[in-house]
């Protein structure tokens, strides 16, 4: 991938965001790197933020690698994002409204009906109910990746309960312990009114009912999770219960948690599991997360779930190609940020140019996250390659394909000093009363060289994201 | 608070300190088998398994009651629910479960308790001396607890973590007295020096032989010992001292919640009984029945805690 884009060059020139950073790098002995390094993995150790890998068996405390050269934005570039993150987040909640209403843009033939109606995630039990202010999903995360000076592209949308947004917070506050000179320096937009923003979001759709100053939870399928330490930070910064499915119960109209002072009403929940964990009434009767007759209490305006159940819908890979379409529809405008270019394999035309280019493209699951699942055709073996065009021959309409892109890649610590890798980035938009984003977000990082995959599953790092004041 | 929350802390407690007892009994299980008359004393590791409950569990599992199965049993053994592993790790758990209702200082605590255990547990067994273990597992409950004491919010969490380290803790010098009342009581056709070793064992196993010299002075008797660990409210173990802190925090928690609770009614019915206990009258008893009968109140006072305040069903 020699021709990626290294985000802090331009030709020879050092992109001006990067300049201080260059010097930086330049001035930095490799002992005081390590050691620093060193410095940093023992803090997230101490602190317990660690991530469990599905399905690997081994430390369950694993670290997520943390690497110390920043990602910057400037002034302008976040600028264009901002608008583009919030206009996409937009239309997006405006499509669930209206699919689960008078879906508006299938009678006007804008997307085709077996794509909402015959989708896994379409909820059909929340048909013809509107959410507080109209908003299914209120944490968006927006996976963009980069390909040039200005060239960003929308990779994938996330509606449901997309995580990660304590790495964001937890980077910036490394960073800021360990280089507090980098921060005097540059002018550094700050992150950490997230949580204040989240706060604001989740009561201000309290539902219907609530007529007091609503009390917000956080639902977390439990300390098994591999995102609890997430969860249990953000309840940390919010102050608010951590709750698991066992400490909630459904009484006449309301959900109470179980307290040492007796049953406490629930108003909003932001629940970090599944639609299909929730209640065992409506969905999976054998989950022992759910709280049983929560839908109940939610469709009669008991309780607001965040993001509310049905939200799935909007995010997934074969949708994903109709996002631009819905941002025409529904706001009238024209998108800000581009999707990447997409092959649906359930249209044959769309399958026979995959199958012709399977070694090129990078082939996703319509359903699957966390990186599992897919095939980087320039990356493969022709083995690899050969097993998925049986996967995708058995079930195509399970497939989607892209070209494999050029990733910008940023400065990166590495054993032998500092070399580009690639990266991507995930803001998360928050939509409540208002639409809101903190200059910053994840950015994810293929420590290694040449790898394309950032997720964190699969040996992805992260690393500090800067918005640059103007 | 969540009662699930208020769960988790009880059990920090409760968990790190059947930890401390488990150290505590090895240590004085290893330092009778060093005495030179050993042989008198064979089953003095059983009766150690005797008082924690686990005798057959061990039995099952092991068969004969040597040392170095015992220091496996107490120590490392997952399987039994109160080797010091097993306590260590469930402590642990149950502060990740409730983070956000413990400050940096503590959680930090149990989380390097649990890191090092686990490098012991890695470590081959013969370069793991047994006092090194017991020091160790006794640091780490005094790290955690000095953690609680020092930084932790004095609010309904705290209340909660005092009541499983008393109640815990009077449970325990109760089963360690039960297992050795018989030396406590007069007997025929036992030298006076075996009797005298065997009380200094019980002491030690509570580290309070020296406290008990400095509190009394003068020949040890069995009214003394009995005094000193039940009665004495100086004793930081004695069962009036549990008692009594478990009494404390139980009336934090009804003053905090305005509203009184069958658990404090419990306690305070048993503590006014302490009030007016002799050596005497508990002799008269009978101490084996005296100490059945605190054991079982004390359950009924932990039972009486879930259900008011654990469980969530309280309306």
């Amino acid at each position: 991938m020699s021709t990626a884009f290294n985000e802090m060059y331009l030709g020879p020139q050092i992109r001006p965001p990067y300049a201080q950073l260059e010097s930086w790098m330049r001035a930095m002995p490799a002992d005081l790197r390590r050691q620093k390094q060193a410095e940093a993995e023992a803090l997230f150790r101490r602190i317990g933020i660690t991530f469990a890998v599905y399905g690997e068996g081994g430390d369950p405390d694993r670290l997520i690698p943390f690497d110390m050269f920043p990602r910057v934005f400037t002034h302008s570039e976040w600028a264009r994002l901002e608008r583009g993150i919030k206009q996409r987040a937009q239309a997006l909640n405006a499509f669930l409204v209206d699919v689960y209403g008078r879906a508006e843009i299938i009678r006007a033939g804008r997307i085709p009906p077996s794509l909402v109606y015959q989708n896994e995630a379409f909820e059909k039990s929340v048909v013809g109910f509107v959410p507080p202010k109209g908003v299914y999903s209120h944490i968006v995360g927006i996976d963009i990746v980069r390909t040039g000076p200005t060239d960003f592209f929308v990779l994938e949308d996330n509606c449901r309960t997309p995580s990660g947004v304590s790495y964001m917070l937890e980077s910036r506050e490394m960073m800021m312990r360990m280089f507090p000179d980098l921060f005097r320096e540059n002018r550094i937009q700050p992150v950490d009114r997230y949580h204040d923003l989240l706060r604001r979001t989740l009561t201000s759709v309290a539902p219907q009912k609530c007529r007091h100053d609503p009390t917000v939870v956080i639902l977390t399928p439990g300390h098994f999770n591999s995102a609890y330490y997430e969860h249990s930070f953000l309840a940390d910064l919010m102050g608010v219960e951590l709750v698991e499915g066992q400490d909630l119960f459904v009484e006449g109209e309301f959900v109470y948690m179980r307290t040492t002072q007796g049953p406490k009403r629930v108003d909003v929940i932001y629940r970090r599991l599944d639609d299909a964990y929730i209640d065992p009434l409506c969905f999976r009767p054998d989950s022992m997360l759910g709280i049983p007759g929560l839908m109940d209490v939610y469709r009669s305006g008991g309780v607001s779930i965040c993001s509310a159940p049905g939200a799935g819908v909007a995010d997934d890979k074969a949708v994903y190609t109709y996002v631009p379409e819905m941002i025409r529809f529904y706001l009238g405008e024209e998108p800000i940020l581009n999707n990447v270019p997409t092959w649906q394999c359930a249209k044959p035309d769309d399958l026979g140019y995959v199958l012709d280019n399977l070694g090129e493209l990078v082939v996703k699951e319509v359903h699957g996250s966390g990186g599992y699942g897919m095939l980087v055709g320039p990356k493969s073996t022709k083995e690899q390659v050969e097993t998925f065009r049986h996967k995708i021959l058995n079930d195509p309409a399970n497939y989607i394909a892209q070209p494999t892109l050029a990733l910008s890649a940023t400065p990166t610590f590495v054993d032998e000093g500092v070399a580009p890798r690639h990266v991507d980035l995930r803001p998360y938009c928050l939509v409540g009363e208002r639409i809101e984003l903190v200059p910053g977000g994840l950015t994810r990082v293929a420590l290694t060289e040449g790898s394309l995959v950032v997720n964190s599953s699969q040996g992805g790092g992260v690393k500090d994201t800067w918005v640059l004041a103007e | 608070m969540l009662s699930r929350t208020a769960d988790n802390l009880y059990w920090i407690a409760r968990y790190m300190e059947r930890a401390e007892t488990a150290a505590r009994l090895l240590e004085v299980g290893a330092r009778i088998s060093l005495l030179p008359t050993a042989q008198g004393y064979r089953n003095e590791w059983e009766s150690i398994l005797q008082s924690t409950g686990t005798q057959d569990a061990f039995a099952a599992k092991y068969g004969e009651a040597v040392q170095r199965n015992i220091e496996s049993f107490l120590f490392f053994d997952r399987d039994n629910p109160s080797s010091v592993a097993s306590c260590i790790t469930q402590a642990r758990e149950n502060g990740r479960i409730v983070r956000t209702a413990l400050t940096g200082q503590v959680w930090d605590a149990l989380n390097t308790a649990f890191q090092d255990l686990r490098q012991f547990e890695r470590a081959p067994r013969n370069v793991l001396e047994l006092s090194r273990l017991t020091d160790w597992t006794m640091k780490q409950a005094a790290m955690v607890r000095g953690a609680i004491d020092a930084t932790l919010l004095r609010n309904d969490g705290y209340d909660f973590l005092n009541l499983g380290y008393a109640l815990e803790r009077g449970d325990a010098t109760a089963r360690l007295m039960d297992v050795k009342y018989y030396i406590l009581l007069p007997r025929v056709g036992v030298a006076a020096g075996v009797e005298n070793d065997q009380w200094t064992m019980l002491l030690r196993a509570m580290s309070l032989n020296r406290a008990f010299h400095w509190a009394y002075g003068g020949e040890v008797t069995a009214q003394k010992i009995a005094h000193f660990l039940i009665l004495n409210p100086h004793c930081p173990r004695a069962l009036v001292t549990c008692l009594s802190d478990t009494q404390t925090a139980l009336a934090r928690l009804s003053k905090a919640y305005a509203q009184g609770t069958e658990a404090q009614a419990k306690a305070s019915a048993l503590q006014a009984e302490f009030d007016s206990l002799t050596p005497e009258r508990i002799f008269d008893e009978g101490l084996h029945e005296f100490l059945s009968r605190f054991i079982r109140q004390t359950a009924e006072i932990a039972s009486l805690v879930h259900e008011n305040y654990l469980s969530g069903d309280m309306r």
